[in-house]
């Protein structure tokens, strides 16, 4: 299942950060993050619940990047 | 402006104000510090936030840190000093943050100018209810309801014309300017606008699978494939962030060492104040943002023009093209054909065409087509059974109990029938029927009007191998190819003869070097994604194309080609003299600040200006109207 979020990111080494941080995110399987866009393209894994999934990605996001927002 | 950025101008004023302020108040000492220290965390705190949780978190070396670092340092240096100048360590923060804030300014409207450019999405379509127009989103209108569209308005959903007749501007889509008339029982193509008359539509998909939301998707999508040189870059990024860490404490750190060894004095604060400004120059942000946002323009650019680019790593390849191969029909000829003559029949010409018509029923072939076209009558598919497709050969079916075969002379030997040579130029259908050969049907092919001057044009956007293969005969292949200038020929080719054609001329082009091949996107799939870069043409309408193909060209204008190799062209070059200039800048402002001859004031022309610049240069892109 694939979903796309809007996002808010300032830079986009920053960008890529959050790709890697949410790929490692348990439950998702595959995610581009597109900084041009500001949109994030995630694949959850098959069962996985979306909302808490993102809820774990905002969280690994925020690690990386402090200011960056996902609209979930 | 949005609010992050009005904050940060309001940050970025008021800390100046704020210096200047102070430059007039006498107060020394502790109270000077501290007065400075205020000013400092107005414009810095949150630089030096962000950098105090990346060590928190592990990720040391970014950005902030080095800011942080540096700032932190000056102020430090000021300290032992006792000089109570502080203003270097609140001005060096100041210009990072005006830096920050135009590039974060710059980029959002430039990604807004691009995004409105490629903005081809409808607002809403009008349903008529009750006699009156009401306006819904387009995602809400069901297949097979009844839209109307007014003059100045865009199509929002894929229809069929029921009533009226119009002009359509199909630009956004296309690139190409001369409108396009339409009128009743014509399809219509989302994106389009109606310029003249009011169209009735019946909707033929859902606005998610209309053209406009294809289209909108895939070139929303372009720039998250990357290309080489963004790899480049992040990996550059990754390793030079350290790597100049590293190197401005080797600085700070061994030639006092060294000085000391050797007996002379220390001097610490002049290397420590070279390190600092050695660590403002090296941030990359220059690079990091200047590629995709040149690779986004050049794509936005392309898209203005018909040309759609999948993502950013085929952009890349597509401008090392050296090699086009073309599948004939459908690209350099109108994939239009039309029955020429019938010769050596034994039954009558109508006869003929109708048994080959029939055997042919279930074909989608433009060959089968224009048979059908040619005997004019209604097809009567329960006239037909046992249908076999001989793939790229012909077909054998059985017609009102008669076994017909439809195809080439390799046919007719594989069935024991001998079949009569001709000397026309064209395809040949030879038909034979019960084992009994009847005749065969000349077919030829119009050649597009551009195709000469296509080719070329591919000659002089550098292109210096140009092929054509097609599964027609040897004879209409060369002639083809001799009156466009065409350098090697490979004809009567299976679609599966085709891909191992291409393979075999992949392992033969030198490396570095790219094979574009390019399709109609009917039944060329498999090799549209076995070369290097698949081309699909006239692609307006048909998802496997878009599907298939690394780049689709929205019109079939086979001189779209060579200017998508331009466009191409054009922004990698952009991307080279961004990544060139932006390295050449640092490392020679590196150099002077390990030498001591720049200060902290050319660190922030080296961070800022630099980005400033490619940022500027990365907009280039998009202008392709001149290529």
């Amino acid at each position: 299942m694939k979903k796309s979020y809007q996002i808010e990111v300032d830079c986009a080494a920053c960008a890529q950060k959050m790709e890697e941080a949410t790929k490692r995110t348990e439950g998702v399987k595959d995610c581009v993050v597109n900084f041009m866009t500001q949109k994030m393209n995630v694949e959850f894994a098959d069962g996985a619940d979306r909302n808490a999934v993102m809820k774990n990605v905002l969280a690994a996001c925020r690690r990386v990047e402090r200011d960056c927002e996902i609209y979930i | 402006m949005n609010r992050k950025q009005k904050v940060m101008l309001a940050r970025i004023l008021a800390s100046a104000v704020l210096l200047v302020a102070l430059a007039f108040i006498p107060v020394t000492g502790m109270a000077r510090l501290l007065c400075y220290l205020a000013v400092y965390l107005v414009i810095g705190y949150d630089i030096l936030s962000k950098a105090f949780y990346g060590i928190v978190h592990g990720q040391v070396f970014d950005e902030c840190f080095l800011m942080a670092v540096a700032t932190v340092g000056a102020f430090a240096l000021a300290i032992y000093d006792r000089s109570g100048d502080y203003n270097e360590a609140i001005a060096v923060m100041l210009f990072y943050q005006v830096g920050e804030l135009f590039q974060s300014y710059a980029v959002g409207r430039s990604r807004r100018n691009i995004t409105q450019l490629m903005d081809i999405r409808p607002d809403y379509a009008n349903i008529e209810v009750d006699g009156t127009l009401e306006r819904v989103d387009p995602s809400d209108v069901e297949v097979g309801s009844v839209i109307v569209v007014q003059p100045g308005e865009k199509v929002p959903v894929d229809g069929v014309v029921i009533e009226g007749s119009s002009s359509l501007d199909t630009s956004a889509l296309t690139g190409e300017s001369l409108p396009r008339e339409v009128g009743q029982g014509d399809e219509l193509i989302s994106g389009c606008i109606n310029i003249s008359g009011v169209l009735r539509v019946r909707t033929t998909k859902e606005f998610g699978e209309s053209t406009v939301s294809k289209i909108l998707d895939l070139v929303e999508n372009a720039s998250s494939r990357k290309s080489k040189s963004e790899d480049f870059i992040s990996k550059f990024a990754r390793i030079y962030t350290p790597a100049v860490c590293i190197g401005a404490l080797l600085l700070a750190v061994l030639p006092p060492v060294a000085s000391l060894v050797m007996g002379g004095e220390a001097a610490w604060h002049v290397w420590l104040y070279r390190a600092l400004t050695f660590l403002v120059i090296s941030c990359p942000c220059a690079l990091v943002i200047s590629i995709p946002l040149s690779f986004f323009a050049g794509i936005g650019g392309a898209s203005k023009a018909g040309v759609l680019v999948k993502g950013s790593n085929y952009l890349e390849t597509l401008s090392k093209t050296r090699t086009v191969v073309f599948d004939k029909t459908g690209t350099l000829t109108r994939g239009v054909f039309e029955v020429n003559g019938i010769h050596h029949n034994t039954l009558e010409d109508e006869r003929i065409l109708e048994l080959a018509a029939h055997a042919e029923v279930a074909s989608s072939h433009p060959i089968a087509r224009s048979i059908e076209r040619a005997y004019g009558g209604v097809v009567d598919r329960s006239r037909v059974e046992d249908i076999h497709e001989i793939g790229g050969n012909g077909v054998v079916a059985r017609v009102d109990g008669h076994q017909v075969a439809c195809g080439n002379d390799k046919l007719m030997h594989t069935l024991g029938v001998e079949p009569v040579m001709c000397h026309s130029i064209g395809t040949i259908i030879h038909v034979a029927i019960d084992g009994e050969y009847a005749g065969h049907i000349v077919i030829s092919d119009v050649v597009k009007p551009n195709s000469a001057l296509a080719v070329k044009e591919l000659r002089r956007a550098g292109v210096d191998s140009i092929v054509m293969l097609t599964g027609d005969a040897d004879r209409v292949a060369r002639s083809v190819a001799e009156s466009l200038g065409i350098d090697a020929v490979y004809s009567e080719l299976l679609p599966a003869d085709k891909v191992d054609k291409v393979e075999q001329l992949i392992a033969h082009r030198r490396p570095g070097q790219a094979l574009a091949f390019v399709g109609d996107g009917i039944n060329d799939a498999p090799v549209l994604s076995r070369a290097d870069i698949g081309i699909a043409m006239g692609a307006m309408g048909s998802d496997a194309a878009i599907e298939a193909a690394d780049v689709v060209l929205m019109d079939d204008d086979p001189l779209k080609i060579a200017k998508a190799i331009r466009i191409s062209r054009k922004c990698l070059g952009i991307v080279y003299q961004n990544i060139f200039f932006a390295i050449g800048v640092k490392l020679v402002c590196l150099l002077l600040g390990a030498l001591g001859i720049a200060n902290m004031w050319l660190a922030i022309f080296a961070d800022v200006g630099v980005m400033v610049i490619a940022v500027v240069n990365a907009i280039r892109a998009l202008f392709v109207e001149k290529l």
